[in-house]
């Protein structure tokens, strides 16, 4: 395959970036996307420039590390997929191909492709947990969990974090994120005791960060792990019971 | 040196519970005036700095991703084993235990083993109450399902992302901590070296990956968690940026190394499919409950899965271990599949491959079951290779996947320089010559969480009211220097090669002399090669940029450069261990039947190698090991 790859380069933070255009005469359509980056780094590198640095890890779309915007869509063109499990034979001969970082205010730009999304970690250190300390738990099969229970919240745990729902967002809104966890808690019994206050601290939280929800539901589409927005409307459910009980803070 | 495992005396089953109560304790107003490191934010590293933190001590946790939530526990799919024995058929930590000392082929320490079970249980506890959403039954309790080669129902689960899911309860408890103040989170840091200060364990180097700041981190302990060392193959399952430098380093520094030649060589992962291939990508092999193996009777057949008739597909499993069927041990598992595609009978790119076919597995059960049981997988595969599975047979083929060789370890998970602990896969302790599917979460977690948290306050309250080593003491400021030095040159050299096509050429050694089957020859030949290898890498290596900034060809050259002197140090131990035992294979030692040969008047005992100096011969010590309560038998799977 023949392409055109239009990449973002950016040296550092506080550096103005730019498109670069580097054509590529012999992909193959069994690569993944990220592997295509890798041989044209590679190419870079002999040829003494520096190679584009962007994120990956695991390469198997579990650890949420990759994401780039590749025409316009978080992860790429193929639905429920991270970047690192896209592979080129969803793209054309001739294709043109334009690459850009995540595109959020709150995720600044570190290096290229390579953004900063520390925010995530701030909204789950503010309350995504149950405060259990190791040894106090009691038997696992003490309390039952009804299957419908523990599978939807099993759906709202498959988040990976990668940050595409921020991306795609006309407001750079991290609701799906932060909704996910939210509720991956407040279904199980387990995560009862501190669910009001739980929500009513991750969601302040995220305001600080994020933009606003306006029901777009771009961050659906872009989810790699399909999360559902449905978790938005139980998050915001939950925020307003809390705010009204006076059970949080 | 004298190699202690301090195993505690009397029976196994006694001696935890009486090591608990024997070890000293930290009062806890005395916690909070401890410092401790914790290298790696993982289902082990994770875990122990949670649980540390917990107990108040203060904790500094390094981890080389954005986020403590991308440790590489993550990719795990298939499960973790517990000796819970809800299914009521017949199991128990003594099983467990026996089944895992079994499962290594009778290398592992059963002192070791023996705890590991008995914590299991405590590990899905911790995991529920964290809000793990593991499968359920319709009545509401948990279900297990029975996973590579285990005869019971132990493992637990959640969907295809075991690992996903117990490692975000353990971000979950580590993002408490760092909240409450008690843990301080370092992520984009990556730990460069140890530094040993009369003779104990006070610190660690690191590199800050955006700024490239080299920094020195003093402390009253230092726990290394980060995971193994199968990238020195180049293709393997495990993450781009795992990686063995904190241990080879430590290593270096006086902690021996042992047992490096036993690597698992994981039986179902996609096949590769060209040149430019990265990594590879693991099946969890609970697709080998449902799915049958099988190659066709004919080398050479050119004809697609479906046009082979029924009577011309050799399900060599089935037909070669009528007991255990499909769900033999891995090691076995890839060893045949291997020796099927030498036959030339593989199947896809290269040959090297065999089928997976669900088949008869959809017609028992129906698409709908499979598609709950394994939807997740079949969809990943379809990704990957543009095959449909519920239609035409998956191919699979081994792939480099757990180390069970790691930095020794006493029953305290201390290394042999004090203070230094190393948990989860990082260690060598609980697996022996071959692991079991399902437990290395299960160590990881039992490690970090039951196991360390305990045996660190015995050594830190030995050190009560010692005064802090500051970071300009002299100690640290050497390894700084070392660090900078190694840096610049990495950064000077002027060749023409880059650090990928150098990794991939050390792991094509690897991968054919110390991979799946090893003899004397080849190993002599690979440590020739890698030695030559290594001497061009250092030449010809081309790293563009600066070390002042982000510089991912900078970071993999250190890495790889440390690979070079693992790889040579993993075919020596090859070679020394005459016999075969678990993954370890040598073609030398194997029964009429193909089968593995132990060698247990000369071989029982781990093998930890000290580090011989620059360009010097690493020494071997040797750790026996005693077998009182699983009688040393040979391993059939018939």
């Amino acid at each position: 395959m023949k392409l055109t790859l239009e990449i973002w380069r950016q040296k550092t933070r506080d550096s103005r970036g730019r498109f670069v255009t580097y054509s590529i005469s012999d992909a193959s359509p069994d690569m993944s996307f990220l592997e295509l980056l890798d041989v044209l780094n590679e190419e870079l590198t002999q040829t003494g420039e520096e190679p584009i640095a962007f994120e990956s890890d695991c390469r198997e779309g579990i650890c949420g590390s990759c994401g780039v915007m590749i025409n316009g869509k978080a992860h790429g063109p193929e639905k429920g997929t991270a970047t690192c499990q896209l592979h080129m034979r969803k793209f054309r001969d001739g294709d043109s191909i334009r690459v850009e970082p995540w595109r959020s205010k709150a995720f600044p730009v570190i290096k290229d492709l390579v953004v900063d999304r520390a925010p995530f970690d701030k909204i789950v250190q503010s309350g995504g947990f149950v405060s259990v300390n190791t040894g106090s738990a009691p038997e696992a099969n003490l309390i039952p969990i009804p299957k419908p229970i523990a599978d939807k919240a099993m759906d709202a745990a498959e988040c990976i974090g990668c940050g595409a729902c921020v991306a795609q967002c006309p407001n750079g809104a991290a609701q799906l994120f932060t909704a996910a966890k939210v509720s991956h808690l407040a279904l199980l019994p387990q995560g009862q005791p501190e669910r009001y206050r739980r929500v009513q601290r991750m969601v302040d939280e995220m305001e600080s960060y994020f933009g606003s929800c306006t029901n777009f539901q771009e961050c659906e589409a872009a989810c790699p792990k399909g999360i559902s927005i449905e978790f938005i409307a139980r998050m915001n459910r939950d925020y307003l019971k809390g705010s009204f009980s006076g059970s949080g803070g | 040196m004298i190699l202690d495992p301090k195993i505690p005396p009397g029976p196994v089953e006694e001696k935890w519970d009486r090591h608990r109560f024997e070890m000293k304790l930290v009062n806890p107003a005395n916690k909070r005036r401890f410092d401790v490191i914790v290298v790696g934010s993982g289902l082990a590293g994770g875990s122990a700095a949670a649980s540390l933190a917990e107990l108040g001590y203060h904790v500094h946790c390094f981890c080389y991703q954005d986020s403590a939530r991308r440790a590489h526990s993550i990719a795990a799919q298939g499960g973790i084993n517990a000796a819970k024995n809800y299914q009521n058929d017949g199991d128990s930590i003594w099983r467990l235990f026996y089944d895992t000392v079994k499962g290594g082929d009778f290398r592992s320490r059963e002192a070791n083993v023996h705890r590991l079970a008995q914590v299991s249980v405590n590990i899905i506890d911790q995991c529920v109450a964290q809000g793990v959403p593991f499968a359920r039954e319709y009545g509401g309790m948990l279900n297990n399902r029975s996973f590579g080669g285990a005869q019971v129902s132990r493992t637990f689960y959640a969907r295809g992302q075991t690992g996903q899911q117990l490692m975000l309860g353990t971000y979950q408890a580590l993002s408490r901590q760092v909240a409450a103040g008690q843990v301080q989170m370092y992520p984009r840091t990556e730990m460069l070296d140890l530094v040993v200060i009369g003779g104990r364990a006070r610190g660690i180097v690191t590199r800050d990956m955006v700024t490239g700041e080299i920094r020195s981190w003093s402390a009253d302990a230092v726990v290394v968690a980060t995971g193994g060392y199968s990238n020195v193959f180049f293709l393997s399952t495990n993450a781009k940026g795992c990686n063995a430098t904190a241990i080879w380093r430590a290593h270096r520094r006086g902690a021996l190394f042992a047992n490096p030649c036993y690597t698992q060589i994981h039986p179902t992962c996609i096949p590769q499919h060209g040149d430019y291939q990265s990594k590879l990508t693991l099946m969890s092999e609970s697709l080998r409950n449902d799915g049958r193996i099988w190659v066709p009777f004919k080398a050479d057949d050119t004809r697609s899965a479906t046009d082979i008739p029924e009577t011309e597909r050799d399900y060599y499993l089935e037909r070669r271990y009528p007991a255990f069927g499909n769900l033999v041990p891995r090691d076995i598992a890839s060893r045949a599949a291997k020796t099927e595609c030498d036959e030339g009978k593989g199947v896809g790119h290269g040959g090297r491959g065999v089928y997976l076919d669900f088949a008869d597995a959809i017609q028992r059960l129906g698409k709908p079951a499979i598609e709950e049981k394994y939807g997740n997988l079949f969809e990943m595969y379809e990704r990957i290779t543009g095959e449909n599975p519920y239609e035409v047979p998956m191919r699979i083929y081994p792939a480099p996947h757990y180390t069970m060789g790691g930095l020794w370890v006493d029953y305290n998970l201390m290394s042999t320089i004090e203070g230094l602990y190393v948990i989860g896969e990082a260690n060598f302790s609980d697996h022996g010559a071959n692991r079991l599917g399902a437990s290395a979460l299960m160590q990881g977690l039992a490690d970090g969480y039951f196991v360390l948290p305990y045996t660190i306050g015995d050594y830190l309250a030995r050190h009560m009211g010692e005064e802090p080593i500051p970071t300009d003491h002299a100690g640290f400021r050497e390894v700084e220097q070392e660090i900078l030095g190694r840096v610049q040159k990495l950064l000077s050299s002027s060749g023409k090669r880059t650090v990928d096509s150098l990794h991939r050429e050390l792991g094509h050694i690897c991968w054919e002399k110390c991979g799946m089957s090893r003899n004397a020859a080849g190993l002599e030949e690979a440590m020739g090669q890698i030695r030559a290898l290594r001497e061009e890498y250092w030449e010809s290596v081309s790293v563009p940029g600066s070390g002042e900034e982000l510089n991912q060809s900078l970071e993999r050259a250190g890495r790889v450069a440390d690979y070079f002197e693992l790889a040579e140090l993993m075919c020596r131990d090859a070679l020394n261990r005459g016999e075969s035992c678990g993954t370890h294979f040598r073609e030398e030692y194997q029964t009429p039947e193909g089968e593995a040969l132990r060698d247990d008047e000369h071989y029982t005992y781990a093998a930890a190698w000290e580090f011989g100096g620059e360009g010097g011969e690493p020494i071997l010590h040797k750790e026996p090991l005693q077998f009182d309560n699983v009688p040393l038998t040979q391993r059939s799977y018939k």
